[in-house]
């Protein structure tokens, strides 16, 4: 089994709080933001940064490292909070978030923010970018992978499911797709949005090897990430997590769901407490 | 091959200078109303719902951004003539055109980006070529989104303009956007609309203004300075006369609500007034808007006074808080009313 490069020894829950509380303090500067998918994503987030991939935080563009592709561009906020976990970006810049002339902005952009590798915001475009790494790779003979988080909303476009037939016609299994199945999009549930199940099947039936699991039960990720790693087909890969937006602050998680939150001002340092509570327990 | 992150676009390297607060994205719920500006809220919603009552055929369709287009209203009053087609705007103009096709008027909404970006082809194809009875409204045109360029529309007008059978349509507040609601439904063939959403500002009413399609206004007259606008930027230019009656500088406004067609009559008896400098102003790229079809206009007529122009920059802009970015691109009353004071001397 590959080790971390990183040797990193805090356990995963620990990467996955802390992330949480990056993203906590992010969305107190602007007062509101995509707060619910970043807290859904951490355990995710904190498995591929802190388990699965291999970088070099001093170097975020040293040529071996393993690509992670940030499709959903919006969620931009999670990734900074792994990327300072990760030391990618410095702590410091946290309290810049989405401010005039931050390194941090609201969507993700691969110009302004180290470890960002594609300019997202508008949806639906990380898998084709991911299928042509891939391919690029490849040539190169590289064995780095490449991670694409996407969300279920992105389900709707045809780009993705484009992207989802080419990558099982070239046989990339160096490509690892991550979905978000929060059940949320702009307009209400995703499900309700645009029925989008069954979704294995239809991946499957794409040609993809894929596992479903809870993205919040953080050793079922890391296994799922482990056993995309190790599986034996020559077959993009594909991780389909469920998980509950707001996760971790139960007051959130128990407010109607929404794809953009407000939360007031004195309710940001009750999702703080509310997050340690859950840390301690 | 690598990217430099070591100097991002968006460091301020204006050091020594006055330090001026730093101002929060907040993109979604950016207004381009100024603080205490008159507003009303989702015209666009709420004039398509009057209208709707009378018109069974108009149907509305979106693409998960029925919330944010101000067609939620819609939805509301009529859930069985809403159709969410998913984040697919692809779909949402083929769609759109297969219901025109069966007789229905169907209003699409999206952003402004996704509509010309993402969907430019099915529109083209689908829609416009055959001059198909879909309405487009598309929010957060030009620079009014402080999300970066993908959510910045700065071209949409150049593309649309460049698509035969298309009108186009740049709302300068409130009143105009609820006025044009049944001046597209009323035109026979495709229409683009540039959507402002949300709490809108509301400034034509003291000019007694009438929106009609293909037809410039002037909203005020003036000796020194003819400003040609189109959408908020006539808001703006509203304002840029005003503060500069200060200086002894008369300002005339010109709001040009339709892109395309042209009013070029108008236009060209307006710029022909001798002793004016013609500003056209724009919140739209330089390239291929209104600035480029005016001044096209005035070449091939013969018609050439000072002419000048306040657009933004041909690159991909900033993302930021939009009051820094409109000063910074030259857009805002202030920077526009600095500018023309340069021009003037
Ligand atoms: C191509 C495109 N269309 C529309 C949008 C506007 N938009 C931003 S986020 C979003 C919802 C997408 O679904 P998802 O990412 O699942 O939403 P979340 O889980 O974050 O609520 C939409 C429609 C966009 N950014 N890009
Ligand atoms: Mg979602």
């Amino acid at each position: 089994m590959q080790t971390n490069p990183l040797g990193h020894n805090v356990d995963l829950a620990e990467r996955a709080y802390r992330i949480r509380r990056n993203a906590l303090l992010m969305g107190e500067v602007q007062g509101q933001g995509y707060i619910g998918q970043a807290l859904d994503i951490a355990d995710v987030l904190a498995t591929a940064y802190f388990h699965a991939m291999s970088y070099r935080p001093e170097d975020p563009h040293w040529e071996e490292r393993d690509r992670f592709l940030l499709s959903n561009g919006h969620y931009a906020i999670a990734l900074y909070a792994a990327l300072i976990e990760a030391g990618i970006v410095p702590e410091e810049e946290l309290e810049t978030y989405g401010s005039d002339g931050s390194r941090l902005p609201m969507s993700g952009m691969a110009a302004y923010t180290p470890g960002m590798e594609m300019s997202g915001g508008s949806l639906g475009l990380g898998l084709s970018i991911g299928v042509g790494m891939c391919l690029g790779l490849k040539r190169n003979g590289s064995s780095s992978r490449v991670y694409t988080l996407f969300s279920d909303g992105e389900l709707d476009e045809g780009s993705v499911w484009e992207a989802i037939m080419s990558a099982a016609h070239w046989k990339l299994d160096n490509l690892i797709g991550i979905i978000d199945v929060n059940n949320q999009q702009a307009d209400g549930p995703s499900s309700q949005v645009m029925a989008f199940e069954p979704l294995v099947e239809k991946l499957q039936a794409f040609g993809w090897f894929v596992q479903r699991i809870d993205g919040n039960d953080i050793e079922a990720v890391r296994s799922a990430f482990d056993a995309a790693r190790d599986h034996a087909e020559p077959k993009p890969r594909m991780i389909v997590c469920d998980t509950r937006m707001c996760k971790g602050v139960p007051f959130l998680e128990a407010r109607e769901k929404n794809h953009f939150i407000r939360v007031d001002e004195h309710e940001w340092q009750m999702a703080l407490e509310a997050l340690d509570a859950g840390r301690k327990a | 091959m690598t990217r430099t992150t070591d100097t991002h676009p968006n460091v301020d390297t204006n050091e020594g200078a006055s330090p001026k607060p730093r101002l929060k994205t907040s993109a979604m719920i950016a207004s381009i109303a100024a603080e205490g500006q008159r507003t009303k809220p989702a015209p666009f919603g709420h004039a398509l719902v009057e209208l709707a009552k009378s018109r069974p055929e108009i149907v509305g369709m979106t693409a998960d951004l029925g919330k944010y287009t101000d067609l939620h209203i819609f939805a509301k009053e009529f859930p069985d003539r809403y159709y969410q087609m998913g984040m697919a705007e692809q779909l949402l103009m083929g769609s759109a055109a297969g219901m025109a096709h069966e007789g229905f008027i169907p209003f699409a909404t999206t952003y402004a980006v996704f509509a010309s970006r993402r969907a430019y082809d099915f529109i083209h194809q689908t829609i416009a070529e055959e001059n198909l009875n879909v309405k487009l409204a598309c929010a957060l045109p030009g620079l009014t989104s402080g999300y970066g360029p993908s959510h910045q529309a700065a071209e949409d007008l150049a593309l649309f303009r460049a698509m035969p059978n298309m009108t186009v349509l740049d709302p300068c507040d409130a009143l105009e956007t609820e006025q044009m609601v049944p001046a597209m439904v009323d035109h026979q063939g495709p229409v683009y609309m540039r959507l402002l959403r949300g709490h809108v500002p509301l400034v034509l009413d003291e000019y007694g203004y009438q929106f009609e399609i293909g037809k410039a206004k002037m909203l005020r007259d003036g000796a020194d300075v003819l400003v040609i606008s189109s959408g908020i930027m006539t808001m703006r230019a509203l304002e840029v006369a005003k503060s500069l009656e200060a200086d002894k500088v008369d300002v005339a406004v010109l709001h040009v609500g339709t892109i395309k067609p042209l009013d070029g009559e108008t236009i060209l008896r307006e710029a022909a007034r001798s002793g004016r400098m013609v500003v056209v102003a724009e919140n739209h790229t330089v390239v291929g808007g209104l600035g480029e079809a005016v001044a096209g206009l005035l070449l091939r007529s013969g018609v050439t006074p000072k002419f000048r122009h306040i657009g933004l920059p041909d690159e991909f802009l900033l993302a930021g808080a939009l009051p820094t970015l409109h000063d910074r691109y030259g857009i805002s009353a202030e920077a526009m009313t600095t500018t023309i004071k340069g021009w003037l001397g």
